[in-house]
């Protein structure tokens, strides 16, 4: 596999080809902050917590380093005025759904969000799609999926897989960065 | 729908799981709304996830998890109708039916659904019902059109 | 049905299909498309068989049922040739008179032209009326010369000759090479040049690889991929397998959405008789070239037409986009090389492999080439679909073309690109229309809708209208096009109901470049643009909304009030008697009060008062006068003082 250098907020960095520059980012130990990323996942590409600022040319622009893809002499920056502004947008978004779950509170603090921006909205749920993922890719059982689109997403279980399949399984809850994914549980029961 | 009706479509698209969507289109145009044991047929024989198939059916507009009505009424809502006031006859269409855009009446009577351009630009503000364009729409003229339907 | 097996036979064919037409036969063509039939063009057809048999001319009259002519405003439209005669507005009982008359005696039914608004003239040819004249129709103005269910009249008029010419008379890098050389950009919305993506396709590895067309129309007010599938599937094909061959693609798609019946069904029929005459399947006009399509429906969901979201559809699943970091043309359907073009995009190639890149750069500015179609809707005096050349200006296609603002109505702006666009004012009417030129004032070519508004309409409800739209046609996929749009339809619906707060604008800035950043995909990135360029040219309606709790164009329910001047009312009960809600308290000789809180501000008493009295007001900001004494209130007619 050939390498790939990278230059990653100064840092030298040696990458694999196929690789992220999220990936190349954490096998150098530079922290770039996530919500729906998981290592044993197809990355998503949803949270956009990941993005990161491009040099090229003399002209900067900004991608998402879950999915793309390292290329050679690639200049990165992981923190810019830009990067924060987005995040803190991104996340006071999100805290409008979960103003209490501890890694947003954690990554609030870092870029400054306010949790009280935008009013509280009913769901807990920010899509990140650990749940729905995990279970197809990882335990392929499908037993919960995501319906409707846009602001009327949401995840659910099918109580017939759900009831076979979770009580002995739960793999997915630890990774609900909200707790949703409990409340969807707890509801889906009620349709046993 | 019977099962079989639900094979002979699946097979008349080679049973591949990429004619998912023109499968379950062909079900909701005969008929008229995709129940549960339809879309558990479907992912039986197409070897798709359940879950695949409901994000599908919740997805795209054209398909219904619940039975519709017996007449349908479509309000175009593309920008030139907009622009023309078809905001105003889709609230008096609500006031006189009682439903809104997406609902059926408790007596399967009508559905109502918004939709974006029928392409009868011309004649905007555009209302459709059971195929049938009503052109140049305007709040009074609603009630004299809704009860030629029973 | 024969087999055609090489150009020369293709030539052959086509002389004995024209051998057996008389140019100068009468025809009576009628324009069958969806607007039209809406306007009850199908009856017309019924009339015009039943009238034709009835007077025994069925033999000596031909009639056609054509695609759409453009002039959809006046439909249902007929042609009679070989004269040109162009009759509008035409009901079944018109029908009689236009056999007995222009048929049988070569007499004009003048009440049936076209009359001139300024000079009252009629004018008999549609080619000599102002709303055809000033078009430039290439790929649109076929559509009135043939039946698109019937293939011998595509190839009468000289169809697939540009496919001949490609297969067996070019090698496929030289097609690639005139279609960049004709600098085609995408008619779809993107503006990329064609010839680009078609290379890009060409040389990226794998056997295997696909054209589609995007024919998921989604842009609401737009309707001319509609009008072109379904009045001349012929040349999309045609321009389709061209493309096929040029990357080397032997499968292609259309993905057209099922609101769209007629012209799934057009496609269709045309693809079965293309597969009949040998112009599709194997070794086509015996190039070698083998190619077949396939034929895919949308289910209602806008975010499709966006490309990778439509090739996620094609296989079958929720139309969510990719990231394109890595271009679908390299890795798109099946993560094969796929070249996405839009139906009007395909409908170009032909003529430019027919005729040159030197022929079709000759039309359009420096760096739009040729020509584009457009829906000109909304408040205007001539809706319709019209060509014309790029570089004509706005005020040409609004006024010349278009007629103008009906009703006396001043012009406020015409929205373009669809819900990725802007709103263009007044001050820019003599912008050249290209791609170019609409996005620096902060609007887009998009796929081609130009929806024009006048001074009722609201441009603060613009850009609440078209959030709503995006809203529900998001995908949902990523934070800041979910749940960005959801906090900025929140506001805008809020500053449309007087419940805007300061610093509501800012917020909205705000929220608009983070979309406009961050977003996965174009939906999501362009979603802020009609409120960003509403807010730049309209930022004083906004600003009325905020801070007074008015709406300058009176058309916002909560912020408006529905009131009968005293002095004008002369209580005709018209509006009292049409009041869903009976909130109009008033009799005969008894002015007319509306009750304002039954008031459902449905308009329908604005609409029914009688130009005469006008005495319904709309109004805005201010207080509404509280009811005149009811001693005050009764009508003294003179002619019972007598």
């Amino acid at each position: 596999m050939s390498e790939i250098l990278l230059q990653i907020d100064g840092k030298e960095v040696k990458a694999q080809a196929g690789m992220t520059v999220l990936e190349a980012a954490r096998s150098a130990g530079i922290n770039i902050p996530t919500l729906c990323f998981h290592e044993k996942l197809e990355p998503y590409g949803g949270c956009r917590l990941c993005i990161v600022e491009l040099e090229s040319r003399g002209s900067t622009r900004l991608v998402v380093s879950c999915v793309y893809p390292v290329e050679k002499n690639l200049v990165v920056k992981t923190r810019s005025e830009k990067v924060d502004r987005i995040r803190k947008m991104v996340l006071q978004l999100l805290l409008a759904h979960a103003p209490d779950a501890f890694d947003l509170q954690e990554l609030a603090q870092e870029y400054g969000a306010d949790k009280n921006r935008f009013e509280k909205e009913a769901s807990f749920c920010i899509h990140c799609g650990l749940c729905v993922r995990y279970c197809a890719e990882v335990k392929k059982k499908n037993a919960l999926g995501f319906i409707d689109r846009g602001i009327r997403k949401e995840i659910s279980f099918i109580p017939a897989i759900a009831s076979k399949e979770c009580w002995d399984c739960k793999e997915c809850f630890p990774l609900c960065p909200t707790e949703a994914l409990q409340a969807a549980f707890v509801l889906a029961k009620a349709f046993f | 729908m019977v099962n079989d009706r639900i094979d002979q479509i699946i097979d008349k698209h080679q049973g591949e799981a990429s004619s998912l969507i023109q499968v379950l289109l062909e079900i909701q145009s005969e008929n008229h709304w995709l129940p549960k044991e339809a879309l558990e047929r479907v992912s039986e024989k197409l070897q798709v996830p359940l879950t695949r198939i409901q994000h599908i059916a919740t997805f795209y507009k054209a398909f219904s998890l619940v039975p519709k009505g017996r007449h349908e009424i479509h309000i175009c809502v593309g920008t030139a109708c907009h622009v023309r006031g078809a905001t105003r006859i889709i609230d008096t269409v609500q006031d006189m039916t009682g439903i809104k855009p997406g609902e059926t009446d408790l007596d399967l009577k009508f559905s109502l659904q918004t939709v974006n351009c029928l392409g009868c630009c011309a004649l905007g503000p555009v209302m459709d019902v059971n195929g049938k364009t009503h052109g140049k729409m305007v709040p009074s003229k609603i009630a004299d059109v809704l009860k030629n339907y029973s | 049905m024969p087999q055609i097996n090489s150009p020369a036979e293709l030539e052959e064919f086509r002389k004995g299909i024209l051998s057996k037409r008389d140019p100068n036969k009468p025809c009576i063509t009628l324009c069958a498309g969806s607007a039209c039939h809406a306007s009850g063009s199908g009856e017309v057809a019924a009339a015009i068989e039943e009238e034709i048999s009835k007077q025994g001319l069925s033999a000596a009259v031909d009639v056609r049922k054509t695609g759409c002519h453009g002039f959809c405003e006046r439909g249902p439209i007929i042609l009679i040739h070989p004269k040109e005669i162009c009759y509008l507005q035409i009901e079944p009982k018109d029908v009689p008179e236009i056999v007995s008359e222009t048929i049988k005696e070569n007499k004009v039914v003048e009440r049936l032209l076209y009359t001139d608004p300024g000079t009252k003239e009629k004018i008999t040819h549609e080619h000599e009326i102002p709303f055809y004249k000033n078009q430039h129709r290439l790929v649109f103005g076929s559509n009135g010369n043939i039946d698109p269910k019937s293939i011998d009249d595509y190839l009468a008029i000289g169809g697939y000759a540009a496919l001949a010419k490609a297969l067996t008379g070019m090698t496929a890098e030289q097609v690639v090479e005139e279609v960049k050389k004709a600098n085609l950009r995408g008619r779809g919305g993107g503006g990329f040049p064609a010839g680009s993506k078609w290379e890009g396709s060409r040389n990226a590895p794998g056997d295997i690889k696909y054209v589609i067309v995007n024919a998921d129309e989604g842009d609401p007010g737009a309707y001319m991929d509609r009008a072109l599938l379904e009045g001349n599937p012929h040349c999309v094909l045609e321009g389709l397998i061209i493309g096929g061959y040029a990357i080397g693609a032997h499968e292609g798609y259309i993905y057209v959405r099922q609101e769209y019946p007629l012209a799934v069904e057009n496609v269709h029929s045309a693809i079965r008789q293309m597969e009949e005459y040998g112009l599709l399947g194997k070794n086509i006009l015996g190039s070698g070239f083998d190619f077949v399509v396939k034929v895919h429906q949308g289910a209602g969901a806008f975010v499709c037409g966006e490309s990778t979201a439509l090739m996620t559809a094609l296989e079958g699943r929720a139309g969510e986009p990719r990231p394109k970091y890595v271009r679908s043309n390299v890795v798109g359907l099946w993560g094969r090389p796929s070249v996405l073009n839009n139906v009007e995009t395909w409908a170009n190639v032909p003529m430019i492999i027919n005729k040159g890149a030197d022929w079709f750069t000759q039309l359009g500015t420096e760096k739009s080439k040729g020509t584009k179609i457009f829906s000109l809707v909304g408040k205007i005096t001539n809706t319709g679909l019209v060509e014309v050349p790029m570089g004509m200006t706005l005020r040409d296609i609004i006024y010349t073309i278009g007629g103008g603002i009906p009703g006396g109505k001043k012009f406020k702006a015409v929205q373009t690109g669809g819900p990725s666009g802007g709103c263009i004012p007044e001050s820019q009417l003599d912008l050249q229309v290209g791609f170019d030129e609409l996005t620096q004032a902060g609007s887009m070519m998009g796929s081609g809708g130009m929806i024009v508004m006048d001074e009722d309409t609201c441009m603060v409800d613009v850009a609440r209208y078209f959030m709503d739209f995006l809203t529900d046609e998001s995908c949902g996929k990523c934070v800041p096009c979910r749940e960005g749009m959801r906090q900025m339809l929140k506001l805008l619906t809020n500053i449309t109901q007087g419940k805007g707060k300061e610093g509501d604008i800012e917020l909205l800035e705000e929220l608009s470049e983070t979309a406009i950043e961050a977003a996965l995909c174009a939906l999501g990135k362009s979603s802020p643009n009609p409120f960003l360029s509403t807010l730049k040219y309209f930022r004083n309606e906004y600003e009325a909304h905020v801070k007074e709790k008015r709406c300058p164009a009176l058309s916002c329910k909560e912020l408006i009030a529905y009131h009968i001047d005293p002095k004008k009312c002369q209580a005709c009960m018209a509006c009292l008697k049409k009041c869903p809600v009976e909130a109009i308290d008033g009799g005969k000789n008894r002015i007319h009060v509306i009750d304002q809180e039954k008031c459902t501000k449905c308009g329908t008493c604005f609409e029914v008062c009688p130009p005469r009295f006008g005495s319904v007001q709309k109004i805005s900001g201010e207080p509404v006068p509280p009811p005149i004494p009811e001693e005050a209130r009764t009508i003294v007619r003179e002619s019972k003082q007598k």
